[in-house]
């Protein structure tokens, strides 16, 4: 797992230039020095490696196929494209590869709970089953809007066995199950492991949670240099908190030829409130780099420093803050970050669904109309690697209003 | 207000007698007594007790803006008047993660009242200008990074605030912080938990000015019953690092608690029982009667 994850950020302290670090109350630091020295001793551990990509193997079903859209490149007229099928993971999305990397480390480090948060529900969904299979006790916390929208996660967490909690506080998404779990953690730091679910959060969660999932970028470069021989012309990939993208990114980031693209949620229009997109606009839109949720990233909020409600269609891009290093790469210009609306993404949604058979999720649709932009006003030698983080199941219940 | 303070505090007072004058203090803040102070009056210089009341400085807190600006004025001189020595003026903040329910939905109301880091700088300056009591604001990190920490400090010294905390800052991503409010004489108050490190209580004593803030209990804000074992241990590791007063906080609500923490700390810090309690009585003249009389009956002076 540490092969290919070893760029030199963040440092000691958890910093992306400028960004992440620590900033948690007193009560936490202990708990997360404790999770730091844990997680590294567990990276160096031959037996825990082996133990997790059995795992990943055998009971997720990695590695997971990189696929040439062929229908879809005839149709869009442009780029070769290939879809990296984090969809057909076990659960359904890419989640479950942080969810079993750190529900090992849970178990390894004697907690006998873990707790999460969850937006779209994938995470919570991947942890519960995590939980299950390692025999640990799970708490998921969830915004109470997120679990009318994404009711069906919400019976697959309670058929684990999870204890799902509805979060009734703030705007009752991603941001407030968060704040809950924070709260949850703080209470009961002995026997608990907070198994957060992106690349956000207080240090050492945004390194860990890339690491575990790199596995993303690293199988794709294998499968993108047999299958064509040479590293692709652009990674497209959607940015909620950030893991998906930085999970395919970070293989690549040393290779100056591979452009790459984070797709944050436009929502409904560009005014605050009305959307998720924390690096793709300029500052007007009211994102500006402060402190949320334990570190030190770009964040939507007001002029006085109160976190904005976010928007999107869809529940796991729909968070106020970003994982620091996403905006680190931002401000090196590194990844170019922009954003899609709720329409562009339903429609996309469609668009794949009907030229490949492959429904994604409304996040992952993201990624795909990025895809539908981009891939026409490329050459037809060039090539483009798009994330379809998960698949749509959970879904149908908006997809079927847009239908209609 | 027609005496703003008892005990011992009328001698330190009585330097200042019409409101004109108390103007000029306000414009040179050294001449108020420091947190420290404040939190070391009950102790006799040879280190025991005065009495078996008024044992312990009484730290209030209380949010900002809870239902709206003019009544935390109302209510923070009334607790000054039933004794509290130091107020905490929390800053609301729409995700405050180290708060139990009470103080979330007390910063929901101050929220919705359009309460402001601005705005709880002014009333402080106005509470100034009425009270001498000490005045520590106790905010989350993020408002006070997007006023910037320099003007924020510069605004707090010349409202005539003494301290402040910043929940979710430690000494880790502080430096900066800390040579901007010494510059401008503001105490820098820390946290420090029952599970930090003896290392993390070194660095937090070195770091902290004013008093040191020690949470009581593993977990959020909010009343409970008990004093947990473990704090009595928490207060003689940190002793070890530093000879600032130590005051007690998460969770304190209750006379006993109080009495024990009396024993072993320069302070208590009481803060959901008094927000709850505002909250109870509709914050009105009845909620001022109300949580006066609460400091009053938790000071151990009786109601």
């Amino acid at each position: 797992m540490a092969r290919g994850a070893t760029v030199s950020l963040p440092d000691a302290r958890g910093h992306f230039g400028a960004f992440g670090g620590r900033f948690v109350p007193e009560t936490l630091m202990a708990p997360l020095e404790e999770l730091e020295r844990a997680y590294r001793r567990a990276r160096r551990d031959r037996q825990f490696v082996r133990r997790l990509n059995a795992l990943l193997t055998d009971f997720a079903g990695r590695p997971t196929p990189l696929y040439l859209a062929g229908r879809l490149t005839r149709h869009l007229g442009g780029a070769r494209i290939y879809l990296k099928r984090e969809d057909l993971l076990h659960t359904g999305a890419h989640k479950i590869n942080n969810c079993l990397g750190q529900g090992l480390l849970a178990a390894r480090m004697g907690k006998p709970r873990v707790i999460a948060e969850t937006g779209a529900g994938q995470h919570g969904v991947a942890t519960a089953t995590v939980a299950a299979h390692l025999e640990l006790k799970c708490t998921v916390y969830m915004g109470e809007e997120d679990m009318a929208r994404q009711r069906l996660n919400v019976v697959r967490m309670k058929m684990l066995g999870a204890e799902v909690v509805g979060v009734s506080s703030g705007s009752r998404t991603l941001k407030d199950a968060i704040n809950e779990a924070m709260r949850d953690w703080v209470t009961n730091v002995e026997t608990t492991y907070y198994l957060l679910g992106s690349v956000c959060g207080a240090h050492p969660y945004p390194v860990m949670v890339r690491d575990f999932q790199t596995v993303i970028g690293r199988e794709t470069r294998e499968q993108i240099l047999r299958a064509e021989k040479r590293l692709p012309d652009a990674l497209v990939a959607c940015v909620g908190g950030g893991s998906n993208s930085i999970g395919l990114f970070h293989p690549f980031l040393r290779e100056p030829a591979v452009k790459m693209v984070g797709v944050e949620a436009g929502g409904r229009g560009a005014a605050l409130g009305d959307h998720a997109a924390r690096l793709a606009q300029s500052r007007r839109n009211g994102s500006r780099p402060g402190v949320l949720h334990g570190t030190f990233t770009y964040v939507l909020q007001d002029k006085h420093g109160q976190i904005a409600a976010t928007h999107s269609v869809s529940a796991g891009l729909d968070y106020p803050g970003v994982g620091p290093e996403h905006a680190y790469l931002r401000d090196t210009k590194r990844v170019q970050y922009t954003s899609v609306t709720d329409e562009e993404a339903l429609e996309a949604a469609r668009v794949l669904s009907q030229q490949e058979g492959i429904i994604p999720a409304l996040e992952a649709a993201h990624a795909v109309a990025e895809v539908i932009k981009r891939a026409p006003k490329m050459k037809p030698d060039q090539v483009v690697v798009v994330n379809i983080s998960g698949r749509g199941d959970k879904d149908m219940d908006i997809l079927a209003r847009h239908l209609s | 207000m027609a005496t703003l303070t008892i005990g011992k505090r009328r001698k330190r007072s009585t330097r200042r007698t019409s409101s004109k004058r108390s103007r000029a203090a306000h414009a040179t803040p050294k001449r108020r007594a420091g947190l420290a102070a404040r939190l070391r009056r009950y102790r006799r210089p040879s280190g025991r007790k005065l009495s078996r009341t008024q044992q312990t400085a009484f730290i209030a807190y209380v949010t900002a803006g809870d239902p709206n600006l003019r009544f935390t004025e109302q209510l923070v001189l009334r607790l000054a008047e039933a004794g509290a020595d130091v107020i905490e003026l929390g800053v609301p903040f729409s995700d405050p993660i180290a708060d139990g329910p009470v103080i979330q939905r007390a910063s929901e109301r101050a929220l919705q009242a359009g309460t402001t880091l601005a705005g709880v700088l002014k009333l402080a300056a106005r509470i100034r200008r009425k009270s001498d009591v000490g005045l520590v604001l106790f905010s989350y990190y993020n408002p006070v990074l997007q006023m910037g920490v320099e003007r924020f400090a510069q605004r707090a010294a010349a409202a005539g605030v003494d301290g402040v905390l910043i929940t979710d800052l430690t000494p880790e991503e502080a430096g900066g912080y800390v040579a901007v409010l010494r510059r401008r004489k503001l105490d820098t108050v820390f946290l420090a938990a029952p599970t930090s490190t003896n290392e993390r209580l070194r660095q937090i004593a070195r770091l902290s000015r004013g008093f040191v803030y020690l949470i009581a209990r593993r977990g959020v804000t909010g009343a409970r019953q008990d004093v947990p074992d473990d704090v009595r241990a928490v207060v003689r590791r940190l002793r070890r690092y530093t000879t600032l007063p130590v005051a007690v906080g998460f969770g304190i609500a209750h006379r006993d608690q109080v009495a024990a923490l009396s024993r072993i700390v320069e302070g208590v810090v009481v803060g959901s029982a008094l927000v709850e309690c505002c909250q109870r009585h509709g914050h009105g003249p009845e909620a001022l009667d109300a949580a006066a009389a609460l400091v009053r009956e938790l000071k151990g002076a009786g109601p």
